[in-house]
């Protein structure tokens, strides 16, 4: 029997790890990171779980702890934030390569400096190019939900990469919220046992993993991991179908609010979608046909799939919570992977703009979609973009 | 190991080796700069430089120290190093001369 609990999301992402109960955990605390490690330390000195818990003395060498465990066969999880991914960096491609499919959650947060504890996604979307599968999650609900997909996606044959779930940082985090938790039971049917095809443990087979890989190989080890990405979207699928049979939540690549019938979309991550859904219940009331599509998945970037749900429309406004510094325009990096999957799969004229906002933590609010979505209505008219890219809400 | 020309498809991922000391099979001296020379007739076989090579590289024969495995050997000169002063049967050559010094 499930039942209904008040989580914010960081102990919703604990209470999954609780439930997985995975064979090892390391991590460092981090802001907003925290209470997830925090939490689950408790389960751990309680005797909930079995999990051996290695504290250690920097995110590098979390991460570093985490692929020799994975490496050794063990189901493996661990969580961080901005500086701590950062830090993290080196291994985060180590895991990706070594094909370990951890699964750690992000809690997403600015990148210093200047210092900053508050939400963007700069620290997910740095890592981006990492090889690692990405999933982003509006509420604790999904955020725990992620956690049991997080470790089917990246353990299944065809897949074999680490997973990163996100949530963003105190808007999620701490937000409480109300929370289906299922059973524990179900949830440990679901996610089944972990079997790693080459444990480093199984010393009547010994392996090697990560050795010297010069120009001979390493090009085609890097086409293996193409390839898995390439088999990540189906496995999303079918595992989100899987979940939505047992549990009553079906997910998949992203998640389409009233946008069948609407002539402009807004694209958005994360938490600012729930905001952004009320905004189009709002204006569907004033007669605008407005639609908004939220992604789940960023890497891999289901290019194809978008463009079909979104190339109907007459614009799309995407909002972005981080920049990437020096691209064309100074874009973020939805509005740019988006733009490229329009001209591929698309006919390439749909206009479209980028909003970036609520850098370091600043609020988003419904005025200031309802802003983007008239833009978006303006923008329909005319056929083009009144600017490439607006940073909203920014001081002049 | 896979052979050369082997494909993306046709070998362990993530750069795994999966058979145990296939090293032997993949020919490293190439990376030597410095090859080492013995003079058999000093050599008293006291086994410090098998002993000492990092990479397994002095060839032994019922006790006997024989010779080098340069398919391996990298050059390092450990070998030379801990040879006892009173032999110092071991000189190490730059490579573009070892043809010279050695005759092959």
């Amino acid at each position: 029997m499930s039942e209904f609990k008040a989580l914010d999301g960081n102990a919703a992402a604990a209470e999954a790890m609780r439930q997985i109960d995975p064979d090892v955990v390391a991590a460092y605390p981090i802001t907003p990171q925290t209470s997830t490690v925090q939490t689950f330390a408790d389960f751990v000195s309680d005797g909930l779980v079995k999990t051996e818990f290695v504290t250690v003395e920097s995110e590098h060498s979390a991460m570093s702890a985490c692929v020799g465990a994975s490496a050794a066969g063990a189901r493996v999880m661990t969580a961080t934030s901005s500086a701590g991914l950062a830090l993290m960096w080196e291994i985060v491609y180590v895991a990706a390569s070594n094909r370990l499919p951890i699964a750690m959650l992000v809690v997403n947060r600015a990148l210093s400096a200047p210092i900053n504890i508050h939400c963007d996604h700069s620290d997910s979307m740095g890592a981006r190019d990492a090889g690692w599968v990405h999933l982003f999650a509006e509420n604790p609900q999904e955020s725990y939900d992620n956690a049991f997909q997080a470790l089917r996606i990246g353990e299944h044959p065809d897949v074999l990469l680490p997973v990163m779930f996100m949530h963003d940082g105190f808007i999620t985090s701490h937000g409480l919220e109300r929370v289906e938790v299922y059973d524990d039971a179900e949830v440990k049917d679901f996610i089944g046992q972990y079997k790693s095809a080459y444990p480093l443990l199984d010393w009547r087979n010994p392996v090697t993993y990560g050795p010297l890989d010069f120009y001979d190989y390493y090009f085609e080890h890097k086409r293996q991991q193409v390839e898995a990405m390439e088999n990540v979207k189906q496995v999303i699928i079918d595992v989100g179908q899987e979940f939505g049979e047992r549990f009553g939540r079906t997910y998949g690549l992203f998640e389409s609010y009233k946008l069948e019938d609407a002539d402009v979309g807004v694209m958005v991550l994360s938490s600012a979608a729930g905001t952004t859904r009320a905004v189009v219940d709002r204006m569907r009331e004033q007669g605008y046909k407005v639609g908004m599509l939220k992604p789940r998945v960023f890497r891999p970037f289901p290019a194809e799939e978008l463009v079909d749900a979104l190339k109907h429309l007459k614009a799309i406004a995407v909002m972005d919570r981080s920049i990437s510094f020096g691209a064309m325009g100074n874009a973020g990096p939805l509005f740019l992977e988006l733009l490229a999957a329009l001209q591929v799969y698309g006919d390439g004229r749909l206009p479209v703009s980028d909003y970036v906002f609520g850098l370091g933590g600043r609020d988003i609010v419904p005025s200031q979609i309802e802003t983007v979505f008239h833009d978006a209505l303006k923008m329909a008219e005319t056929g083009r973009p009144e600017r490439l890219v607006t940073y909203l809400g920014v001081r002049e | 190991m896979a052979n050369d020309g082997t494909g993306w498809k046709d070998i362990p991922i993530g750069g795994m080796i999966l058979e145990a000391g296939n090293a032997v099979k993949y020919p490293t001296g190439g990376w030597r700069a410095f090859r080492p020379i013995l003079d058999a007739a000093r050599c008293v076989h006291c086994l410090q430089c098998w002993v000492m090579c990092p990479d397994s590289c002095i060839i032994v024969e019922d006790g006997k120290m024989r010779g080098f495995e340069l398919l391996h050997c990298k050059g390092c000169g450990i070998c030379a190093a801990v040879c006892p002063d009173k032999v110092k049967c071991i000189t190490m050559v730059e490579e573009g001369r070892a043809l010279e010094v050695e005759g092959k």
